[in-house]
C-alpha cells in the first residue's frame, strides 16, 4: 500500500532541476506498485514490463510538465494505466474505440449476494498469505475485463471517479455500474474462500429472485 | 428501503458519498438487517485487501534493465548533470 504519497514533493522538485538521485527514489518507490497496476490490466509479465518501461520513460520525458495539481502517484498512475490500456485495444486491433461493448446506465441484471458470511481473518492479515494473495489475484483476472478494470482504477488504484471514467472513456454513470458489479462479485468469490461457514447466514427473503431489473437511480 | 435498494445505493455508501437522507434510510436499514450488513462489511474487506497488495515482484533482470536506460535516457535529456 502507498503511503505518504503525498511526501513526494521534494523529490520531484529535485528531479524536475535534473537530480538522477532524486528520480531514482521515486523510481524505486513506485516501480512495484505500477508493475502490479500494469499486471492487473494487462494480465502478464512481459506486457508488464513494457508497460513500467514506457511510463518511466515518459516521466523522464514530461516530468516538466507534471504540474503537481495531483500527487506524484496519482499522476503516474494515470501514465501506467493510458500505456496498459494502449496494449488492450492492440491487442484487441482497435486502436481508438473505448472500452464500452454495451451502454449500461442501468443495473439490470445485478448480481445478489448468495453466500454471506462474515470473514474468518482480518483482510490485512489474509492479504499476507500467498496462497490467499494468489486465489484473490486469479478472482481479479477472471472478472470480465470491463468490471476489471474499473476496479483496478478507481479502488485499487484510488483514482478519481471522474480520473477512472475519462481514463477508460466512459461515462461516470457507466463506471459506477461497472464498479459495483465488480465489488458484488469479487465480494461473492472471496467471501466463499475467506467466509467463515460456521457464521453463514441466509440471503433475506427478497434476495429470492436471482436478479434485479429494476434502474438503478 | 429494502435489500434491493440498499444494493443499489452501497457504492455511494461505502465511499462516503451517499445523499444525508439515503444515508438515514440505508443505515436503518442496516440495523435491522444482519446479512445486508455483512455484505457491507465484506465489500469494504474485499477492497482493503486489494488495496493493500503489490501482489507482482519486478524481475530482477528488468529491475536493472530499466535503471540503466532510464539513467541513459536521463543524461539525454540533462547533459549537464
Amino acid at each position: 500500500m502507498i503511503e505518504k504519497a503525498d511526501d513526494d514533493g521534494e523529490l520531484v522538485r529535485r528531479a524536475k532541476a535534473g537530480d538522477f538521485t532524486a528520480f531514482e527514489a521515486l523510481v524505486s518507490k513506485y516501480e512495484r506498485p505500477i508493475y502490479s497496476l500494469a499486471r492487473r490490466i494487462v494480465g502478464n509479465a512481459e506486457d508488464a514490463e513494457d508497460v513500467v518501461q514506457e511510463t518511466f520513460t515518459s516521466v523522464v520525458e514530461h516530468l516538466a510538465q507534471f504540474r503537481e495539481e495531483a500527487s506524484f502517484y496519482t499522476w503516474l498512475s494515470r501514465i501506467a494505466s493510458n500505456n496498459a490500456l494502449k496494449v488492450l485495444r492492440k491487442r484487441r486491433g482497435l486502436a481508438t474505440v473505448p472500452f464500452e461493448e454495451e451502454e449500461i446506465s442501468n443495473a439490470r441484471g445485478l448480481p445478489r449476494p448468495e453466500f454471506i458470511a462474515p470473514w474468518a481473518r482480518d483482510p490485512l492479515d489474509a492479504g499476507k498469505d500467498p496462497s490467499i494473495r494468489s486465489m484473490v489475484e486469479k478472482a481479479l483476472g477472471e472478472l470480465d475485463e470491463k468490471y476489471r478494470l474499473a476496479f483496478v482504477l478507481r479502488d485499487i488504484q484510488g483514482l478519481s471517479t471522474v480520473d477512472a471514467a475519462t481514463t477508460l472513456g466512459i461515462t461516470e454513470g457507466n463506471l459506477k455500474v461497472r464498479l459495483l458489479r465488480a465489488r458484488l462479485q469479487l465480494r461473492e468469490r472471496l467471501t466463499r474462500a475467506l467466509g467463515d461457514e460456521a457464521a453463514r447466514v441466509a440471503a433475506p427473503a427478497d434476495h429470492d429472485e436471482t436478479r434485479i431489473d429494476d434502474e438503478l437511480r | 428501503m429494502n435489500c434491493d435498494d440498499l444494493l443499489k445505493a452501497l457504492n455511494d455508501y461505502v465511499d462516503g458519498r451517499i445523499d444525508p437522507a439515503v444515508c438515514e434510510r440505508f443505515e436503518s436499514h442496516l440495523a435491522g438487517c444482519n446479512p445486508c450488513q455483512i455484505v457491507v462489511d465484506n465489500i469494504r474487506q474485499t477492497i482493503t485487501l486489494y488495496k493493500a497488495g503489490e501482489p507482482y515482484e519486478l524481475p530482477a533482470e528488468f529491475r536493472n534493465e530499466l535503471r540503466r536506460s532510464l539513467r541513459d535516457k536521463w543524461k539525454k535529456r540533462f547533459p549537464d548533470r
